[in-house]
């Protein structure tokens, strides 16, 4: 009897006290391309990864055609034909294509390269899948769809019956992707099995054979691309209550506290016009690569930006470093907590006085006791779980880090706060903690601009929402308009073309 | 190759401490972690001890009183040095000039002498040092250089222009007074000595009481962090190279005070030992971690090596094996000291 390609059934995976994947359930036929969708954060990811042998399993079961799988390693995954083109490309761009296809066993067992053998058989590999590219060429000459190629057939290059692709449209342009399709629809007929991972919608009904909907480590359900309509997959994505995680939402004051004027950083964001109110928490919704993180970047003198102004109660102000951004009462919670946000060797009272020093020293020497005084102050305000205030902020949990980093911008006097992605590797517990000093920041009437992936999130927990895609703000959202169905429809880049 | 796309990451820290949880295991005084860690603690110092030892056991000529002012007078200028070098290398840069900015100070002070007197002259070396430690930290701070290339090309330019500046002659300095002070002892301790103290206290008040200490430690430990704390990171990374270059003009002066010439010879590989000394004190290449104490006791560790192996009459060529087998022994015992703590 003929079994699936691919079967997964009742998968979990946990890290610490976040769940990736509660429950994940799939059937994939031989020989058809499977579309995996989902929210940012889903955990598609994830689940690619326990497939890939990066990641292994916390229950549940895995079949590859009809086999139960275990894999330890990424070797183990490769051994069972599994191959896995990354959303970032991994290649090696000073080595020849050739050399890249084969760079796991450049000597195919032998110490020596016999560098003709393994020209002629990437030229053929590539020959067989279509790919119209030289195996000796320089690998970054090429383009980036050519170089995904590359990739694509690296991972054919063993024997590859399943062949997973994650967002692989990201970096390519329209007649690119019609070129991949071109190439994946080849393959399926050549019987791989191939299990397509993005949010592009519309690329999905183009391709797809299968639909699953991931949403929150769960599978919602399967939907066939020849029936089911857009709206059905955004619903499916979305669809889930809101929990009481958000406290009720206050009015805000009304008077403008920082203003964005057509801010244009080229070839990332482009006349972007955004404003936050004096005790208003303001929403960046959008996908990951829409240009969120990057108008945070200009806001905080990280990134220099061609066009625009930025206005601080009602002064226009320029920031050319974060210096001059902290100077100006602005403060950023940045989305990567352990490499942007912390010192984490460093202590937790250092690391809050740091960005004011001035406070706590008088001719450049530290006046240690009146720290103390002082941080002692923030922690009860912040309520910060730790043992001594002199522990390194590496000693404490994901939510207790990030309330350092929010007390480093109490203790300077922010009145405007950027937060991206601030609940990112949090555990629910200490989210709504996070939750409730955004909303109690707001209530003292500073700004706040809350960049975030999650859209229960972004609607629970702000007054108004810009949604933005491809660079731009692709709309505004206030009170009852928010809705996931109505940010998801704007989020997704409606590609013309071009 | 992990792919950094969305997802939950797995965070490495999920540790949801209580309130009080590190309080809530009361270690007896004296239990055997607490003894252990307190060793791994002070091992440089455990290390010095321990060579002392060593060195009695290995030559009766160790323990004189003579061979003791002997030590700590070689060890001034290693010693002064490689605090300066101290705060350069926590930030996670490097400084390879130190030799070389020796070497042009101790000339720019012989040459001056006759012209300015001697304290025109001291003044001078100390500018000279202090004038191409900016340059270093211009390099490295604005021009984001690295800072091991850009201090190559100092120590190199410094060499030079030393060699041009007394015609690759050593130029002898006519002046009692400095040439006294190199060998006079005063309260039984050789002069020198006094300024190596004042270095140690001025580098530990640096080091553990003011901003800038605290913000060059946390540069070195996270360079990105620090930034977008909004420090202006560049000032702090610009001013270690100016200390550096300061320590190496105190260094120079007073090496020239010993031999009574300006040498534009002095001091080649003299960056090597300072590196040594300050690794060999515990401190970390990748910046962030180091101690002022430490550090001093690198460069004794490493004077007493070069010592006993004179009174034992070892040949020169076979001490510089023996110093290098020490230093990769110091760094081994460090790692391990890691990874000892980070286990527990």
């Amino acid at each position: 009897m003929h079994s699936p390609a691919i079967v997964i059934e009742g998968v979990k995976k946990h890290f610490g006290g976040v769940r990736a994947l509660s429950d994940f359930n799939l059937k994939v036929e031989k020989g058809t391309i499977h579309a995996i969708v989902g929210e940012n954060g889903a955990g598609k990811s994830t689940l690619m990864k326990i497939l890939s042998g990066i990641y292994t399993r916390d229950a549940g079961r895995i079949l590859l055609d009809g086999e139960e799988v275990h894999f330890e390693t990424p070797q183990q995954s490769r051994e069972k034909g599994v191959g896995i083109v990354h959303q970032e490309l991994a290649l090696s761009p000073d080595l020849s294509v050739a050399e890249n296809i084969f760079l796991d066993d450049l000597g195919r067992g032998r110490p020596l390269v016999d560098w003709k053998a393994i020209n002629a058989r990437a030229g053929e590999l590539l020959k067989s899948f279509g790919f119209p590219i030289d195996p000796r060429r320089r690998t970054g000459d090429l383009t980036v769809a050519y170089q995904q190629m590359v990739e694509i057939t690296k991972s054919l290059a063993r024997d590859v019956n399943i062949l997973i692709l994650d967002e692989p449209t990201a970096v390519l342009t329209t007649p690119e992707i019609d070129l991949l399709f071109d190439n994946l629809r080849r393959l399926k007929a050549k019987g791989v099995t191939i299990l397509y991972i993005s949010h592009r919608l519309e690329e999905i009904f183009r391709i797809a054979d299968g639909i699953t909907v991931v949403k929150d480590g769960v599978t919602v359900c399967d939907l066939d691309p020849a029936t089911c309509s857009e709206n059905d997959i955004i619903t499916a994505m979305v669809g889930r209550e809101l929990k009481s995680l958000f406290p009720e939402k206050l009015p805000p004051q009304g008077e403008p506290l920082f203003e964005i004027r057509r801010l244009t950083r080229r070839g990332v964001i482009e006349d972007i016009d955004l404003v936050v109110r004096k005790g208003e928490i303001v929403g960046l919704a959008g996908l990951i690569g829409s240009g969120r993180t990057e108008i945070a970047e200009c806001i905080f003198g990280l990134a220099r930006y061609q066009q625009g102004e930025m206005i601080k109660n009602g002064r226009k102000v320029s920031v050319a470093h974060p210096a001059d951004a902290v100077a100006q009462g602005i403060g950023l919670v940045p989305e990567n907590r352990k490499e942007q946000g912390a010192v984490l060797p460093m202590g937790i009272d250092a690391n809050m006085t740091m960005s004011r020093l001035g406070g706590v020293s008088r001719f450049g020497v530290i006046r240690h006791g009146y720290e103390q005084t002082l941080t002692q102050r923030l922690r009860e305000q912040l309520r910060i779980k730790l043992g001594k205030l002199s522990d390194p902020v590496m000693s404490l949990s994901g939510g207790n880090q990030q309330k350092v980093v929010l007390a480093k911008w109490l203790n300077v006097g922010c009145d405007f706060l950027v937060f991206d992605e601030p609940t990112r590797g949090v555990d629910v517990g200490a989210k709504s903690e996070i939750y409730n000093i955004i909303h109690r920041l707001a209530e003292e009437g500073k700004g706040l601009l809350v960049i975030s992936s999650e859209l229960p999130e972004v609607i629970g927990l702000c007054h108004r929402v810009y949604v933005m895609a491809d660079g731009r703000i692709a709309g505004e959202l206030t009170g009852d308009e928010l809705s996931e169905e109505r940010i998801m429809s704007l989020a997704i880049p409606k590609r013309s073309i071009q | 190759m992990t792919n950094q796309s969305q997802g939950k990451e797995p965070t490495m820290t999920e540790i949801t401490s209580g309130p009080g949880t590190s309080v809530a295991a009361p270690a007896p005084r004296w239990s055997r972690e607490r003894i252990l860690s307190l060793l791994l603690d002070q091992s440089t110092l455990i290390v010095f001890i321990a060579m002392l030892v060593i060195a009695m056991l290995l030559t009766d000529r160790f323990y004189t009183f003579e061979n003791f002012t002997n030590i700590m007078r070689q060890c001034v200028p290693l010693g002064v040095v490689s605090l300066g070098l101290l705060f350069v290398i926590l930030t996670g840069g490097i400084d390879l000039s130190v030799g070389s900015l020796m070497a042009i100070v101790s000339v720019v002070v012989a040459l001056s002498i006759p012209t300015y007197g001697l304290f025109g002259a001291l003044i001078l070396g100390l500018l000279t040092g202090t004038f191409f430690g900016a340059i270093s930290g211009v390099l490295v701070a604005y021009f984001r250089i690295a800072p091991f290339i850009a201090t190559l090309a100092v120590m190199t330019i410094a060499r030079g222009a030393g060699l041009i500046i007394s015609k690759g002659q050593p130029e002898f300095i006519n002046d009692d007074g400095f040439n006294d002070f190199g060998v006079a002892s005063f309260l039984g301790l050789p002069t020198t000595v006094y300024v190596l103290l004042i270095c140690f206290a001025v580098a530990l008040f640096l080091y553990k009481k003011t901003v800038f200490g605290r913000l060059v430690i946390s540069i070195g430990s996270n360079e990105v962090a620090t930034r977008f704390a909004g420090i202006r990171v560049e000032r702090y990374k610009f001013g270690v190279y100016v200390i550096s270059g300061f320590a190496c003009a105190v260094a120079g002066i007073i090496a020239s005070t010993r031999t009574g010439v300006g040498s534009p010879i002095l001091a080649i590989g003299f960056e090597l030992d300072a590196i040594a000394a300050v690794v060999v004190g515990g401190a970390s290449l990748a910046g962030g971690r180091g101690r002022v104490f430490n550090t001093i006791i690198g460069a004794l560790i490493l004077s007493v090596i070069s010592n006993v192996m004179n009174l034992m009459n070892i040949p020169g060529y076979h001490q510089q094996v023996v110093k290098g087998i020490i230093i990769v022994l110091a760094v081994l015992l460090e790692s391990l000291k890691l990874r000892l703590s980070s286990r527990s």
